[in-house]
C-alpha cells in the first residue's frame, strides 16, 4: 500500500472503483460543503474536491476536502499548478496529508484568462507532470523537490488526468506513458463521449503494457440537456461529443432528455465494466450532485465496497 | 529584437504635466525597426506634445533626439551636455535603455513613453511576434526549435495540456498550441524520443537581476 486511502484499497481489490466530484462553494457556506457531500456519501469511493476550477476563487481545495472527512467521505484533493509555485504546493501537501488527506489529483489548471481574475499572475512554476514527479520524490524517497529530507512523508495515492481525445491523438497514449514514468498510481480521464475514440486509446494502453502499471478511471458526466452537449462539443477545449450523442438527446422528447443523459452515461458504465484496462468509473455530475445516487443505482455500482 | 510599443498618448502628457522643458529621446536600434522609438517615432511624438500644449494653452518646450544605443553608455555619452538643460526627460527606449539613461543622470526625471513588450520576431513592417522569454536555460534543442517557455499559454515543459484544441491552445483558437507545434515539427524530423522522456522542474535563473561575463572580458582601469 502506497498511502491506504480507500480509494487505493478498493482498486487493489479489483473491484471497479466509482468516484465522484465536488467543486466547493464561492464563499464560506461550509454547510453547501455538506449538502453535496450527502448525496455522494455511501454511492463513491472518492470524492474528487476541485481547486479553484475554470480558474473562479472557490473555497480552497485542501479546506473542503477537511470537511469531507468531517462528513466520513474520502476527498481526492485536486491540486493546480496555476496558482501555486513549489513551495506553496510542497507545504499544503504536507498539512493536507497530516490532516487526513490520502489521495491527490495533480493538474496543470485551466489558464486563468477563463476565470474572475483574469489579469492574475499565472504561476506554473512546474507543470502537473513534475507536481506528479514531486509528490511520488515526497513519498517514496523523503525528498522535497529541493532535496532536502521530509520528516514524515506525505504518504499520498497520486492521481492526474488524461484527456484520451486531443490532437495529436498518436501522443496521447505516450503522454499517458510520461505520466506513470513520472510516478502517477492512477488516473481520472476527461469526460467521455467518443467511445471509439476512447477504446482505441485504452487498447493501445493495454498493448504497451501501461493499464499494468496505472488504474484508469474511465470520467462520465451525464448530458443534463442539448444546450449542454452543443455548449460541451463547441466551447470547451479538449472535449469530443459526437453528433450522435446530440441526436439522441434530441430525439428523447420533452421533457426526458435528462433521463436519456442518465441513461447513455449508464449504458457507457456498463461498458467500462468490461473493458480492459479500466479499472473503475469518475462520475463528474457537475452541479447534479442530488442525482448521484439515481445514477450510482441505474449504472449498478451500489453498494460500494466496504474496505477495512 | 527587443519589441516595445508606445504608450497611450495621455499617459504621456500626465507623466510630464509638471515640467517645462522636456527632452524626448528615442533609440536607434530595437525600438527603431519595430516602429516604436527611433527618430521618426520621436520626432512625430514630439508634435503631438507640442500641439496639446497649445490647445491647452500650457506651454512646454518639448524638444527631441535620438542616440544609436541607449542601453550603450558610448552613445550616452553625446547627451551629457545636452540633458543638463532639461528639467525631464522621456525616453523611448526599451526599460533597458531608460534605467540605463536614468542611471547615468540621477538628478533628471526620466519618464518611459514606451511600453516594454518582447522578444520578438519581425514577421512583416508592423507586425511583431514574441518569441523568447530570455529565460536562461534554453530548451529549444529538445523542443524542435519551438519555445515551451513563450509559445506555451502555461509555460509547460511536458505538455501539452488537455486544453489543446485541434492544433489551438484553449486560450485562443487563433493561438497555435505550442506542444501541438513541437510534436509536428519532431515528428517530421522523427526526433518524437526527444519529448518522450520526463522534463524534472525547471531551476529557474531568471528570479533574481543576471549578470552575463563573457570569457573574452577583461576589466578595464
Amino acid at each position: 500500500m502506497k498511502s491506504g486511502s480507500n480509494l487505493e484499497k478498493v482498486l487493489k481489490a479489483g473491484h471497479f472503483a466509482f468516484t465522484g466530484e465536488l467543486g466547493p462553494p464561492r464563499g464560506t457556506n461550509a454547510e453547501e460543503v455538506r449538502e453535496k457531500a450527502a448525496f455522494l456519501k455511501g454511492n463513491v469511493d472518492a470524492v474528487n474536491i476541485t481547486d479553484n476550477q475554470t480558474a473562479v476563487v472557490r473555497m480552497s481545495s485542501w479546506a473542503a476536502s477537511l470537511i469531507l472527512l468531517q462528513e466520513g467521505l474520502e476527498p481526492n484533493y485536486q491540486m493546480v499548478c496555476r496558482d501555486r509555485n513549489r513551495l506553496a504546493m510542497q507545504a499544503d501537501i504536507l498539512g493536507a496529508y497530516t490532516l487526513g488527506i490520502r489521495n491527490m489529483l495533480c493538474l496543470s489548471g485551466d489558464h486563468q484568462k477563463f476565470g474572475d481574475h483574469p489579469e492574475a499572475l499565472g504561476v506554473f512554476d512546474i507543470d502537473s507532470m513534475q507536481l506528479i514527479n514531486m509528490v511520488k520524490n515526497m513519498r517514496d524517497e523523503a525528498k522535497f523537490l529541493g532535496g532536502a529530507d521530509v520528516e514524515g512523508p506525505p504518504e499520498m495515492f497520486i492521481g492526474a488526468a488524461a484527456n484520451p481525445f486531443a490532437e495529436p491523438f498518436e501522443w496521447r497514449v505516450h503522454r499517458l506513458a510520461k505520466k506513470i514514468s513520472a510516478g502517477v498510481d492512477f488516473i481520472q480521464t476527461q469526460c467521455i463521449y467518443n467511445m471509439d475514440r476512447f477504446r482505441t486509446w485504452v487498447k493501445q494502453a493495454n498493448d504497451m503494457g501501461l493499464t499494468e502499471k496505472v488504474y484508469i478511471l474511465a470520467g462520465v458526466t451525464p448530458m443534463k440537456s442539448i444546450g449542454m452537449a452543443r455548449y460541451m462539443k463547441a466551447k470547451v477545449p479538449g472535449m469530443d461529443v459526437p453528433d450522435e450523442i446530440i441526436k439522441r438527446l434530441q430525439g428523447a422528447g420533452k421533457g426526458k432528455v435528462a433521463a436519456e443523459g442518465i441513461k447513455i452515461a449508464c449504458e457507457q458504465i456498463e461498458e467500462f465494466k468490461e473493458m480492459k484496462g479500466v479499472a473503475g468509473v469518475h462520475l463528474m455530475a457537475i452541479e447534479w450532485e442530488h442525482k448521484v445516487p439515481e445514477i450510482a443505482e441505474q449504472a449498478k455500482v451500489l453498494p460500494r465496497p466496504v474496505m477495512d | 529584437m527587443i519589441v516595445a510599443q508606445r504608450k497611450p498618448f495621455d499617459e504621456i502628457k500626465d507623466m510630464i504635466k509638471d515640467y517645462k522643458k522636456v527632452l524626448a529621446l528615442g533609440c536607434g536600434t530595437c525600438v527603431a525597426v519595430c516602429l516604436a522609438g527611433g527618430e521618426k517615432e520621436v520626432s512625430v511624438l514630439v508634435s503631438e506634445l507640442d500641439m496639446a500644449a497649445k490647445l491647452a494653452d500650457t506651454p512646454i518646450d518639448v524638444s527631441g533626439f535620438t542616440i544609436e544605443r541607449q542601453c550603450d553608455r558610448e552613445y550616452l555619452e553625446a547627451l551629457d551636455d545636452m540633458v543638463e538643460k532639461y528639467d525631464a526627460l522621456l525616453s523611448l527606449a526599451c526599460g533597458a535603455g531608460i534605467q540605463f539613461l536614468a542611471e547615468r543622470y540621477p538628478k533628471i526625471p526620466v519618464f518611459p513613453a514606451v511600453d516594454t513588450t518582447f522578444i520578438g520576431v519581425n514577421q512583416d513592417v508592423g507586425w511583431y511576434e514574441e518569441r523568447c522569454r530570455s529565460c536562461s536555460s534554453c530548451v529549444l534543442g529538445m523542443t524542435g526549435g519551438i519555445c515551451p517557455v513563450t509559445m506555451c499559454a502555461k509555460g509547460l515543459y511536458n505538455g501539452p495540456c488537455g486544453g489543446t484544441n485541434n492544433g489551438a491552445c484553449e486560450i485562443d483558437a487563433d493561438q497555435p498550441c505550442a506542444w501541438y507545434m513541437i510534436y509536428e515539427r519532431l515528428s517530421k524530423q522523427d526526433r518524437l524520443d526527444s519529448i518522450m522522456k520526463f522534463t524534472p522542474a525547471t531551476a529557474w535563473k531568471n528570479q533574481v537581476p543576471r549578470t552575463v561575463i563573457q570569457p573574452g572580458y577583461t576589466k578595464k582601469d
